[in-house]
């Protein structure tokens, strides 16, 4: 998402850069078009102009003439406003005092309340906690076997009973305390914001189960109607964040920029693909800087931490560095990897991506990813060690083992290799402390980005030392031609392993 | 395959060296006592026990018209019309941006219908009636709106529902189910959703329903021989239409929208024959819609629009640059979840219930 409107920005930036002196006009100009950019990406009117309002109280005439780089200065508040209206900080989540922590999840209909519910529940699983999810939606055909299907996958108690979603609500949450869950999530029937009797039913709901959170689920691809939307659900509520879904759309998002501003509540979870392991805590800061064109390794490194193994990683990064690395290695490395989500979509977080490659990740189908799997487990012990020894018998026979073509095998072989070259030349030299501008060479001479993949990198894990970068962090060089990666993670499928 | 082997390849080397940077970050002593991540040793949680609920029961309704079920809200317009003929013309133009602006027309089409109105020399009394005049010209350029089908003996109709995720799709084959049939069409449904969670068994009910049959894949299946399948099938039952339901696709995932050109492609074969290829469109997307009414017709060839979910508080005016630039004609709406909550797009009562309140 996000790609017209930072494009645009992109743009304007441009053209005000080479400025030395901004008149009031081209300030006028500039802000017309920040305008028209905002509301294709279809941020809400009034949103809209309050955002145009609060960039021209920044751009002062008194900042603007005393800076020397005038166009900085409106591209900086730009991006400050950007951030404010994204939400500022982070909800720092809390729990009840007395388990269970119930969350209801509301929203229109078909905007991803149960596919949200239940990666919630994996997402608070994997942070330890034990969570179990209750089927409310009562009303649309089969949404409670959705629910179960999905709760399965992630293998999480689903409760539910036919009859009144209110009662069927209260009972989870006493179903959940006498289990001991210290979390339940209640998934609720869509409703209109203007269907006075499901809005009662929801309110009733919520009176009855006395949620810890409420959080709205919101389409991205939603219009001009987030905002009336938002406020409905807000009044009737009282929200406390906002859940985002199908951020892996291409749309351009503006639902995220007018939520928190009708609703004064933040963006909490970013819903990124069909996967349950598609969710992502929402960081406003992050979001605006991948508005303007930075990529998102910050993200990527996180959730690498959080849901590798890190005892495996490890190993695998010390063999790495031995210049010991295998094909076992690289399988297992395979499966610590797609824990973090689906490969397409973690390859639209790094930053320096070129198109072509964005596109590609497009393409990028995790069925594929077994048949790669197939053929290595098709190969003895000794082969996965020493791939060299493969002849054309052993191809032959790996193809069949494995159901591929000896195309395929050759394929994975000669990758395997590149890989191999390139993890040898980095392993040490990264320890050493070279590592990100080494690898992102590497990257580039491999054609997968341009000369500011390389910067963009390089600068990114060089510059971790353990905190986020603020606003004033590195920026992509000034005219920097390549956009960096974005936020979208490409989807594979919830329901059960099937190629799709 | 190559992009699969760029992405494995990158991602790869991206996850052993962010493994890198971490571990440089801490201290040696925390190296040594690392553990594993607590979702490996994952439970195994017990499953829940209870019913499935029942069905919802059908909501009474008579036959709805547009202008009631939509204008339940503030009109967009309404601040137009308040103006009346006192305000200057600038202001009355400015008023009309807004409240199309607000209605999702985008700004591209907005820009171009008030240029056309500004160029035609009408005042401020004027705008709204003109407007309202030339939204419904911008219909009437795709005229034609019926739902195609082949009366040829032996010919499977097949109406092949499409879209991006949760927009409606299943809600609405429900729902043409029952309309059809009442018009005497023998129908059979085919659950080609075979990737959502329960996707089958949501259509099962609106065969139940509707009184019609449905085919059914494995879960998990190739979602062109479930639809290749319920042509054979309607052949031997002498159905002459089968609709066909789709797993939500976003547009911009290729090989997800290049399995949906191999359903079409297998559904047009004899005895089959797609007459209709019904994109589904939910009426509170903004200008993504028109993103997703261009891709999907370049990859399947798009004969119509379904507008869904009017029923609500946004107003759909997306269709309205879809029309004019696209040449797609909207044919149906929904206007609620409820089995008879769906009606034949007719232009004039939709600019009525956006322009008239
Ligand atoms: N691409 C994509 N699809 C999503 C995402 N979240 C949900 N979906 C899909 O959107 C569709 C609707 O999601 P649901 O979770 O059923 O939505 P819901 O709000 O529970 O819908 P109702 O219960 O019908 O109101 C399903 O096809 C989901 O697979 C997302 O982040 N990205
Ligand atoms: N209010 C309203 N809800 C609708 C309409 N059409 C579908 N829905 C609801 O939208 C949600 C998604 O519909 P579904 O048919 O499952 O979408 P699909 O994923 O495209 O097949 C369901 O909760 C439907 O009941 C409509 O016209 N109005
Ligand atoms: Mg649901
Ligand atoms: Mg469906």
């Amino acid at each position: 998402m996000f790609d017209a409107l930072s494009e645009r920005l992109e743009n304007v930036a441009g053209r005000l850069r080479s400025r030395g002196r901004i008149s009031p006009a081209d300030l006028d100009e500039a802000l017309g078009e920040i305008r028209t950019a905002l509301l294709e990406a279809d941020v809400e009117l009034g949103v809209t102009r309050h955002f145009v309002d609060a960039v021209r109280e920044r751009c002062s005439g008194e900042v603007l003439s005393k800076s020397l780089t005038p166009g900085q200065q409106v591209i900086k508040a730009v991006h400050e406003q950007l951030i404010e209206a994204l939400g500022g900080e982070a909800l720092r989540l809390t729990y009840a005092s007395r388990p269970p922590t119930v969350v209801l999840l509301a929203g229109l209909q078909g905007s991803g309340k149960t596919t949200a519910a239940a990666k919630l529940a994996q997402w608070w699983k994997q942070q330890g906690r034990n969570p179990m999810l209750v089927g409310a939606d009562l009303q649309r055909p089969a949404a409670v076997e959705q629910l179960r299907v999905l709760g399965a996958s992630a293998q999480v108690t689903v409760f539910s009973q036919p009859g009144d979603p209110v009662k069927t609500a209260v009972a989870g949450v006493d179903e959940a305390r006498r289990l001991g869950r210290d979390i339940c999530i209640i998934d609720t029937a869509g409703r209109l914001s203007i269907d006075e009797a499901l809005m009662d039913e929801v309110c009733r709901i919520s009176k009855r189960t006395e949620p810890h959170y409420t959080f709205l689920v919101i389409d991205a691809m939603t219009g001009q109607d987030a905002v009336a939307t938002a406020k409905a659900f807000h009044d009737a509520l009282a929200l406390d964040g906002v859940i985002l879904s199908k951020l892996d759309s291409d749309a351009r998002g503006g639902a995220a920029l007018s939520v928190k501003e009708v609703v004064g509540r933040p963006i909490v979870f970013a819903s990124t693909g069909e996967k349950l392991g598609d969710l992502d805590l929402f960081h406003p800061d992050r979001m605006a800087d991948r508005i303007l064109g930075m990529g998102d390794m910050l993200t990527l490194i996180e959730q690498a931490e959080q849901k590798m193994d890190q005892d495996v990683v490890a190993r695998s990064a010390d063999r790495l560095m031995s210049g010991r690395f295998t094909l076992d290695d690289f399988l297992e490395q395979l499966h610590q990897v797609q824990k973090m989500g689906s490969l397409g979509g973690i390859l639209r977080m790094m930053p320096g991506m070129s198109k072509e490659i964005r596109q590609a990740a497009d393409s990028i189908d995790d069925g594929q990813v077994s048949r790669v799997e197939a053929i290595v487990r098709s190969m003895t012990p000794k082969e996965r060690a020493e791939p060299s020894v493969v002849d054309g018998s052993r191809r032959v026979r790996i193809a069949r083992g494995s159901g591929t073509s000896t195309q395929d095998v050759n394929q994975l072989l000669k990758q395997f290799k590149e890989m191999q070259k390139m993890m040898r030349g980095m392993g040490p030299a990264a320890l050493a402390g070279a590592g990100g501008g080494r690898l992102s060479r590497m990257a580039a001479a491999r054609g997968l980005g341009g000369a500011s993949a390389e910067d963009s990198l390089a600068e990114m894990l060089g510059s971790r030392p353990g905190a986020a970068p603020r606003p004033e962090a590195p920026r992509p060089a000034p005219g920097s031609k390549g956009r960096v990666g974005r936020n979208k993670k490409k989807g594979g499928r919830v329901t059960p392993p099937k190629g799709r | 395959m190559i992009a699969l082997w760029i992405a494995i390849g990158v991602v790869v080397v991206l996850a052993l060296s962010a493994t890198i940077v971490v571990r440089r970050r801490r201290p040696p002593a925390e190296l040594a006592t690392r553990t594993a991540a607590p979702s490996t040793a994952a439970p195994r949680a017990e499953s829940g026990e209870s019913e499935a609920p029942p069905a919802a029961a059908p909501r009474p309704a008579a036959p709805p018209a547009l202008r009631e079920r939509m204008g339940r809200t503030r009109g967009l317009f309404a601040p137009l019309r308040a103006l009346g003929g006192r305000a200057d013309t600038a202001a009355a133009f400015e008023a009309a941006e807004e409240a199309l602006l607000r209605a999702d027309v985008g700004v591209e089409t907005t820009n171009e219908l008030l240029n056309e109105l500004r160029a035609s020399g009408v005042g401020a009394d004027g705008v709204l009636d003109a407007l309202a005049d030339q939204l419904v010209a911008v219909f009437a350029e795709n005229a034609d709106r019926t739902l195609r089908f082949d009366d040829e003996p032996g010919v499977v109709n097949v109406w092949l529902f499409v879209g991006v995720n949760g927009v409606g799709k299943t809600t609405s084959i429900g729902k043409v189910a029952l309309a059809r049939r009442v018009e005497g069409r023998s129908i059979l449904l085919a659950a080609g959703d075979t990737f959502r969670a329960a996707a089958a068994d949501q259509l099962a009910l609106w065969a139940e329903r509707a009184g019609t049959e449905m085919v059914r894949g494995a879960e998990g299946g190739d979602p062109s021989s479930v639809v290749f399948d319920a042509v054979q099938r309607a052949r031997a039952r002498g159905n002459d239409l089968v609709l066909a339901d789709t797993a939500g696709r976003l547009h911009t995932k290729v090989n997800l929208v290049e399995e949906l050109a191999k359903i079409r492609r297998v559904a047009d074969r004899e005895p089959g024959r797609v007459t209709e290829v019904l994109l589904v469109l939910d009426a509170t997307t903004g200008q993504n819609a028109v993103v997703q009414a261009r891709q999907f017709t370049e990859a399947v060839g798009v004969t119509g629009v379904v507008l869904t979910k009017l029923d609500g508080t946004a107003k759909g005016g997306v269709v309205i640059p879809i029309e004019r630039q696209l040449g797609l004609p909207v044919k149906l709406v929904g206007v609620g979840e409820g089995p008879d909550d769906m009606i034949a797009f007719d232009p004039e009562s939709f600019v009525d219930a956006l322009v008239g309140l």
